[in-house]
């Protein structure tokens, strides 16, 4: 049986087969006792299969859904005094690093930030359209907007283009009536409140050092420090992630950008080369 | 009877790249003037720079009609601003303009990867570059197109400025005088030629400043 298939890529057209699976199937005898151990494991294993026509195609998309994506690290957390937002800002394409230089740390209006991280521009527009949004609520309503709705207003609308391709992944941390707010949103629609995030291909590595050093009581400066080294740590163990590290403070009178440190640098800051004791030293030759 | 498949795509690849350098008052733009398909080539003499308004010029490489309709939707917009507010589009508000144009057709993308670079309202150099969505940030110098990868690396080197994200903020314009960013680009599209196919001919050098505007050429290898 064959099924001829639409390669996007490439704009070719390609044949697979259905494959033939009876093989995989194991058929434990009905006869035997039910505690036979040593037939259990020696017969063959038996995998559940989906119900597709196209297989090949299918683990292709499993392959997809699990790959990490969004080359970037971005975090946020919730403390005692506020909220403190850092991030990268190293853009990749493909292998190619096509910026060192990019604001992941957008500025909707003066007391709410988004973080960017998927796609630029996706992440770019949709934070525009939000801070168009967040004014004319202003102007409406003649109060500022909670976190939770310029959030939800983004969530929407991201829910809305659901599956045509869209790639966010943002955190909207901002200070309202109800003291400091941080939410997560992204572009499958899911939106999550939550006192800590880390979003990107570094965020692992962000969390470890973030989670391990994290407390409610933080000071500022400590809080700055610990999202810095966060980012360094995460810029430092994934390629993706790189350029400079920035770090935002959100208080009661809205965001103060704290520090924007080159990650190189920040690497001899941490670990600063101590000169090694030398045991032999070559001297210049004198003459033949 | 098996479903077939189209294996029509409405894009196309013209090559070409293109370079923009920004300096204290003055902007450097420029794009080889070669137009290819494949291995063929359509035309040695074809131009990717436009000039969008007083002190904004674009060059684009890529797939050329979607540029010449850009070029077009840009142009319309802009005559509609001049005869709204009565002046014309600074190169900020320009760059803009360009991203959300970019952005509309977000689903069948414009095949059109732009650098735009022009003077700001203080008169200083300002270089802005694109990805094909709309992506969009403002820049010391960028590179687009076919050569952009052997270009880029060989800028970073010459011009490495400081990143505008640093705090405390340092200057993100070139310390070179006009005449060496002008030297410069030459020197870049000459060694872009020997090592990619879809960039040689001609360079086109626009170069914008406080008295107006002025155009360079120059030959490159036509192999």
């Amino acid at each position: 049986m064959k099924d001829l298939a639409f390669d996007e890529g490439a704009g070719s057209i390609i044949s697979i087969m259905k494959l033939d699976t009876t093989g995989l199937e194991s058929f434990p005898s009905l006869i035997a006792p039910q505690c036979d151990v040593v037939g259990e494991l020696s017969a063959a294993p038996s995998f559940d299969l989906p119900n597709s026509n196209d297989f090949d195609g299918f683990l292709k998309e499993a392959i997809q859904m699990v790959k990490p994506a969004k080359g970037t690290t971005t975090l946020a957390f919730i403390f005692k005094e506020g909220v403190m937002v850092a991030a990268d800002s190293r853009a990749s394409m493909g292998g190619y690093i096509s910026s060192q230089s990019v604001k992941k740390i957008i500025e909707i209006n003066p007391y709410m930030l988004g973080t960017m991280a998927g796609g630029a521009a996706d992440c770019q527009f949709w934070h525009r359209n939000l801070g168009i949004k967040c004014r004319l609520h202003e102007l409406a309503n003649k109060r500022r907007i909670s976190v939770t709705g310029a959030s939800k207003l983004l969530a929407n609308i991201l829910y809305s283009y659901r599956g045509m391709g869209l790639s966010v992944g943002t955190m909207i941390a901002g200070w309202d009536e109800t003291g400091p707010g941080l939410y997560y949103v992204d572009s499958e629609g899911g939106r999550l409140k939550g006192t800590r995030f880390s979003v990107g291909s570094g965020s692992p590595y962000a969390y470890g050092v973030l989670d391990s050093g994290y407390r409610y009581d933080l000071s500022i400066e400590e809080a700055a420090e610990l999202a810095r080294r966060a980012i360094y740590h995460a810029t430092f163990r994934d390629g993706a992630s790189g350029g400079v590290a920035s770090v935002y403070y959100v208080g009661p009178n809205g965001w103060k950008k704290l520090s924007g440190d080159d990650v190189g640098e920040l690497h001899y800051h941490y670990y600063p080369v101590t000169p090694s004791t030398v045991e032999q030293e070559m001297v210049e030759a004198t003459g033949a | 009877m098996t479903k077939q498949h189209a294996n029509w795509s409405p894009y196309d690849n013209n090559g070409g790249s293109c370079v923009a350098i920004a300096g204290a008052d003055y902007c450097v733009i420029a794009a080889d003037t070669r137009m290819s398909t494949g291995y063929n080539i359509l035309t040695r003499d074809y131009s990717k720079i436009s000039q969008l308004a007083d002190k904004s010029v674009m060059a684009s490489s890529g797939f050329q009609a979607d540029v010449k309709a850009l070029q077009k939707v840009l142009s319309a917009r802009h005559l509609i601003y001049q005869h709204q507010h009565n002046k014309q589009m600074s190169c900020p508000a320009m760059a803009q303009l360009l991203s959300n144009t970019l952005y509309y057709k977000r689903f069948f993308p414009y095949y059109a990867f732009n650098v735009l670079g022009g003077l700001d309202s203080e008169g200083k150099g300002c270089v802005f570059t694109y990805d094909a969505v709309g992506s969009y940030e403002r820049v010391g110098y960028s590179s687009q197109g076919s050569g952009s990868t052997l270009i880029m690396p060989f800028l970073d080197n010459q011009l490495k400025s400081p990143s505008p994200l640093l705090l405390p903020a340092k200057d993100a314009v070139t310390p070179l005088s006009e005449a060496e960013a002008v030297d410069l680009v030459k020197t870049v599209f000459a060694s872009a030629t020997e090592r990619d196919i879809y960039t040689g001919d001609k360079v086109e050098i626009v170069i914008l400043n406080a008295s107006g505007i002025r155009r360079e050429y120059m030959d490159l290898r036509k192999d």
